[in-house]
This record gives C-alpha cells, structure tokens and sequence, in this order.
C-alpha cells in the first residue's frame, strides 16, 4: 500500500470510530464489539485460554490468544494478568515464557499453597476462559548483541523468563545452573535436558533436597569461568542477594542482571504507617481509627460524604498494603493492582499507601 | 417553582428549623416507632448481620447476574436501534420503540443506579465500577452520585435535607406551609416525569437554587456552578446528538420515525422511572422527619429511619428487575451497597424484623402505590382545612392577594 492510501485508510477508520463513538454514547463502541469477540475490542487487553498443559506436579503452562491490540513481548520480559476468582478480580505478574513473534503466547504458573491467583490458574483455568492482560514489561533482557558467553543462575520458577529467551535465541556458549527441589521439581526439565542432550546448552541441575541449597562460593567449581559470563539471576530474594554481594566482591557487579519476583506486601496487623501519596503526608493510625479521619486530622484533602460506608463518595484508590473494613474486619492487600477502598469505614492493617 | 423549600431555607439565617415546619409528622424516628433506645439498637444490630451475611456469600453467581444483565441489556439496545433503522415500516417501528424503552429503562435502573451506588465496586473490574460508570441519562454520573447517594442516602426524608422529598418544588407533607402556587403541582409533577431526565438534571446541578441565588453565592459556589453545567451541556449535546441527530441520520429516509421512536422510548423510561421512584418515598405510611432529629443520630437511628421512611412494591421478577430492584426500596435504603439482586432474598428476613418490633412494612402493588403518590400530589396541592374555614376559602383569600398584587406572602397552616 501506498502512503497516502495507508494515511487515507487510518483516517477512514479514525472517522468510523469517531461515528461510533456518537453511536455507543455513554458507553464505547468497544463495549458493544467485546460482546461479540473480547479480544477484537481495543480499550482493554484481554486473552482467551487457547489450551492448559501440565508441566509437572503443581505447575501448569498456560497458552493464550492475546485481544488483536498486543503488541509483543522481549523474551526475559513479565506480563501482569488480571482473573476473577470468586467475582473478584485479581492481577498478578509473570514471565512469558514463549518466544516473541508468535499469535499465541505463553505463561508457565507453579501453584504456591496459600497463592490464590496461581492455584486457580493452575488448578482451575479452563480452556475459552477469558484473563484480562497488561502489555508486557521488564528490563530483565538480553542486549541487542548477545554475549558470547552467558550463565543463567536460576531456582524454581525463576526458570520461565530464561525459558523465553532460550527459546528464542540460539547461543554459542551458555551454562545454565538451575536449582530445584528435585529432579522431578525442575519446571521444563525434559525440555532442558534435551537441549543439553543436543549441545545447544551445558546444564547443570542443583537439587536442593538431596544437596543442599546453593552458596554463591560454589560458583568456581561448577562454573569456572563464571567472571567472563554475563549472567542473567532469576530465583528468590535470599539468593539474589547472595549473588550480588558475591559479585561485588569479585568486583564483577556489572556482569550480573538479576529480576526480583514481586515479594508479598508488608504483614497485615493493626493500625500502622499511612502514607498519603500525593499529598506527600504520612500519619501512624491505630487500628481503630478510618482512614479518612486520620487523614484529615492530618491535614490531607480526602473526598467524602455520608462517613457510614453507603455512599461511595470517598472511594480512593489504596495503592500499597493492607487496609481493614472496620464494618466486617475483613482485610484487603494490594498485591500488584491498586484497588478501590471507602476511606471512610477502613483502618490501616499494617502499612497501607493511599493515592490521594 | 421554587416554593415551599428553599424559600422557607431562606427566611432562616441561623440554619435552624423553622416554625412552620413543626408538625406532626416532623418528629424523630424514635419517637414515631415507640421504640426504646435498646430496642432500636437491637434492630440495629439484627440488620448488621443479614448485611454480613449477603457480604459473606457474595461472589462468583453475583458477578455472573451484573453481567449477563449488562450483555443483555446492551444486545437489546443495539438490535433495537438497528430494527429502528426501517422504523419506518410500522412493525420495526413498535418493536424498535419498545425494545429501546426496555433497554433505556435496564440501563438506567439495575445498571446504572445500582453500579452509581459501588453495588458492584467489591468486583474490582474497572468496566463495571462507580468511579467509572456513565450513564444515558443527561445528568452525569459525577453529579448524580453526589445529590443521590449523598445526600439522599444520608438524608432519607429528612425535610430540609433530602431534596428528593419533592425535588424542592412539591408539597410533600401536611406540615409544610402552602401556596397558590402549589395548586399547579399535579401539573408540575407530570411535566417533572415526563422529562423526568431533564429534571434530575436541573435538580442535581441545583440550577434553581443557583439562578435565584445568582450574585449572593460565593465565588467557590459559582466556579462548582460553571463547572457542573459544562459538564451537563457536554453530556445533554451528546445524548441529544444520539438520540435526535445521529442515529436519525443512520437511518435515512426514516429519520424522522426513527428521532420520534427515540423520544418515545426517553418518555416511556422517563414515566416508569418517575412512577417507580415516587413510590419509594410517597405512599401513604411513609413518615418523613425534623432536621435537628437527626443530631447524634446513631447507626441504628439511621437504619431505623430508613425503614419508616421507605416503602416497597410488590410484583413479579420481571417488575423487580425493571424497577431496579427500587421495588424493594426499603431493602435498598438500608444496605445501598449490596447488590440489588440479593435484594429480594433479604427482604423476607426484613420483614419478619419489621414485624417483631411492631413497626409498619409499607408495600403493595405498583398501581395502588402510584395511585396513592399520585393521590398525595393532589391532596398536598391544596390547603389544609382550617377550624370554621373550608379550603375553598383559604384558596379564595390566596387568589385575592395575588390579584392585589401583594408580596408573596404565605398563608399561614396550623397544624392540627
């Protein structure tokens, strides 16, 4: 196509959704067009659960046709996906574990006992259920020119984002150590090993049941070379900081690349630190006393109205930590999307982080 | 237009009650139910715990209803407008038109107010949330929320507080004073239903108030005022553009039909809303309260006056489902915040509260309850007998000063 049919084409499509937009009022006209196809309407990404495949006890690979508006992903990147569980949406993050390029994309989920988000996916998700979907992120990714010598220190389902990246490039020389429970716990195992098996990588497997977790010192055994190795860390926090300081020390920090999994919010407990964002206050509650009043008191301007929990009108959006209803003592945790609370019937529980 | 209210709002310069307001049915909740303290607690806490119950099961069914209502209501409307494209062909105009006025009157009742309400914010999906939601309604959601769940809620007919008692233009209890000018509120009211969507509008901007007010208001008071009639007039240009202009003109030669099926279906959903609304607070048994009864009101005072001052309808599912669920008002005034669909499975439990404390359930069927609204409308546009006078005469010397050209000055109502 030419430019000018391209330009005159983009213009026709603009003025027939500027028409639609008169049309759909008050709503959009893509909320007439998810009713017939979810992932046709552009306002908001969503995926359809195109198929679910185990990958072992306790995880499950997840493959998803994203709404027409993805874009794509760099391999090491993470997506944010939103289910609802119970009538409740909730949002948590994780790796691609596909290759980019492709229509369909992949997330591989480990259920961990108390995760909600990751037990329904793993046990739970069906194929044709709808998720919502956030556009890929993350700077945990390999430079435009590949390394030519890499080593990828992984534990558990620090795997996926590494996955991603196996699959997509071919490497000269790349170690990966992967550490996992057992043999049997090592997500991917078959997939890995026959890429050992074929010389594409050298695999070393760590089972920390039988072996012990990894310590950092043991680098100049398993990996002699591990100084000249641009290394990639994906693994839990204990480790990455072992890693770092060990870095550090060979005074190679700059080699290593490491991606922090989301860590839980702060303990939920009784009253504690709220911080106003925006209005760059921060007041110790108890637990007794709402939001709303403490805010106040301290000067914040909160919207509010009937102060009784009816009317909506202070609903502001809690953007960190732990708050409770003090009608029902039920507590709400941000763990990775703000959610809506009424300032006026909750308490902080524990630190909690108000955009207001 | 803008009698009893807010002229008797203005005479007061302390924000104390005024004289003329005593009567009596201007009394504390309490004192109407004759309850104790203790007991009102006790229902208090009894009406605490059919709410934890609905909050404790609240979930994946709830969310599947608000939907399916949503896909529903959105599939009428669409094939509803298409048929209206060949409204001129008489069939596609009759089934246009009333499909149209079902899917305005779904979109405005179980939808629009309940989402407006946060009925369904504890979701935590942004397409289905009261800070979201708009509406097709001239009124933007920003400004209804306000007079609605603010103050409406919070003031359940508490005269001088709850300008949904009347809208500030009716006469809507015996105590307050009448004028000549009220003979006209029959009329007014059925103007008010017709354009039902109009007058909310006026009324959540509180256009009057602000037009007679004019250079007394403060300058806070007339930046809000500028602001909120942009947004009306941003929001009236594109719900008229849709209704009379742009699907019109999809339509092509049945343009016109199609502008005249629109206006139809905006007056069919303006009448039913009004009809529905004017029967939550307006039948008789209906109390309505002093505004210094409501200084330390409690929780269950709270809860107490809702209950003496709402009234239900009774019919069948797809009556509750029209109405919004409005149909169980007192339920809705009580716990605005549960989803309406759990309202019907609560209201027995209610009931039965209602009843052990001796306190009146008002309900009945939508006709009766209009009937008496109406009713009400016409009584209150009258005068109240006076000892040794009739009304006839009271509206004689009210039609003698007019004409004299005296000042507006209002006849005295003693209360009996």
């Amino acid at each position: 196509m030419t430019s000018r049919s391209a330009a005159l084409s983009r213009l026709i499509g603009r003025a027939a959704w500027g028409l639609g937009a008169l049309v759909a009022t008050p709503v959009l006209p893509d909320d007439y067009v998810a009713l017939v196809n979810p992932l046709q309407a552009r306002d908001v990404l969503r995926a359809r659960v195109l198929a679910k495949m185990a990958e072992g006890v306790g995880v499950a690979t997840l493959v998803l046709r994203p709404s027409r508006s993805w874009t794509t992903h760099r391999p090491g990147q993470y997506l944010r996906i939103g289910v609802d569980i119970a009538g409740v949406r909730h949002w948590r993050a994780y790796s691609v574990t596909s290759p980019p390029g492709a229509r369909e994309l992949t997330i591989t989920v480990k259920a961990k006992g108390d995760g909600l988000v990751s037990t329904h996916l793993v046990e739970r998700a069906r194929p044709g259920d709808v998720i919502m979907l956030d556009l890929a992120t993350g700077d945990f990714v390999l430079p435009e020119t590949l390394p030519d010598k890499l080593l990828f220190l992984t534990a558990g389902s620090g795997i996926t984002p590494v996955m991603a990246m196996l699959r997509a490039y071919r490497f000269g020389d790349v170690v990966v150590l992967h550490s996992a429970r057992s043999a049997d716990d090592v997500i991917f195992g078959d997939e890995l090993r026959s890429a050992a098996a074929e010389g594409q990588l050298v695999l070393l497997e760590r089972h920390t049941d039988a072996q012990g977790r990894l310590d950092p010192t043991e680098l100049d055994d398993l990996v002699p070379d591990w100084r000249e190795r641009e290394t990639y860390a994906c693994g839990p926090a204990e480790l990455l900081a072992g890693l770092e300081a060990h870095f550090e020390a060979a005074g190679v920090a700059d080699r290593l690349h490491v991606e922090r999994f989301q860590t839980e919010a702060a303990a939920v407990g009784e009253g504690g630190t709220a911080r106003f964002v925006r209005s760059g206050v921060e007041v110790e509650t108890d637990g007794a006393t709402t939001l709303l009043q403490a805010g106040e008191d301290a000067g914040v301007l909160l919207k509010s109205g009937c102060r009784m929990g009816i009317c909506f009108s202070c609903v502001t959006k809690l953007t960190a930590g732990s708050v409770r209803d003090l009608r029902t003592g039920e507590t709400t945790t941000v763990h990775d999307e703000p959610i809506h609370i009424q300032t006026c019937v909750s308490a902080s529980a524990g630190a909690c982080q108000l955009d207001a | 237009m803008t009698q009893t209210l807010a002229t008797t709002e203005q005479t007061t310069t302390d924000g104390s009650t005024p004289t003329t307001w005593q009567g009596h049915a201007l009394t504390d909740a309490v004192t109407t139910a004759k309850l104790t303290h203790e007991q009102v607690e006790q229902i208090g806490a009894r009406l605490d715990e059919i709410r934890a119950e609905v909050i404790a099961t609240r979930g994946e069914s709830d969310a599947r209803y608000i939907r399916g209502v949503i896909r529903a209501q959105r599939w009428l409307e669409a094939s509803s407008r298409v048929v209206l494209l060949f409204s001129k062909n008489k069939v596609a105009f009759v089934v246009g038109t009333a499909g149209l006025s079902v899917a305005k009157i779904l979109e405005n009742m179980e939808i629009g107010h309940n989402v407006l309400h946060g009925q369904w914010d504890w979701m935590r999906d942004p397409k289905i949330h009261s800070t979201t939601w708009e509406w097709d309604a001239v009124t933007p959601a920003e400004q209804w929320k306000h007079s609605h769940n603010e103050t409406h809620h919070t003031y359940t007919n508490v005269v001088g507080r709850d300008n949904d008692l009347g809208y500030g233009i009716m006469r809507v209890d015996n105590a307050q004073p009448w004028s000549l000018k009220l003979l006209g509120q029959p009329f007014f009211n059925l103007v008010n239903a017709t354009f039902f969507e109009y007058g909310i509008a006026a009324y959540d901007l509180e256009l009057f108030d602000n037009l007679k007010k004019g250079e007394d208001r403060t300058p806070e008071q007339r930046e809000t005022f500028r602001r909120n009639a942009a947004a009306v007039g941003r929001k009236l240009a594109r719900q008229m553009g849709k209704d009379y202009l742009v699907h019109p003109l999809l339509s092509g030669p049945n343009a016109l039909h199609t502008a005249a099926a629109n206006a139809i279906a905006n007056v069919v959903r303006n009448l039913w809303t009004h009809s529905v609304i004017i029967c939550g607070h307006f039948p008789d048994g209906v109390e309505v309260f002093e505004k210094t009864s409501i200084e330390g009101e409690t929780k269950a005072q709270w809860y107490l006056r809702q209950m003496l001052g709402s009234a239900n309808i009774t019919g069948s599912k797809f009556m509750h489902l029209m109405s919004g669920n409005l149909s169980h008002q007192i339920e809705h005034h009580l716990f605005p915040d549960l989803p309406s669909n759990r309202y019907a499975e609560i209201a027995p439990k209610v009931k039965a509260l209602f009843e052990e404390y001796g306190l009146r359930y008002v309900s009945g069927p939508l006709p009766v309850q209009v009937a008496q609204a109406w009713g009400k409308v016409f009584r209150l546009s009258l005068p109240d007998r006076e000892p040794g006078r009739s009304r006839w005469s009271i509206i004689g010397e009210a039609v003698g000063q007019a004409l004299r050209g005296r000042p507006t000055e209002r006849v005295a109502v003693a209360a009996s």
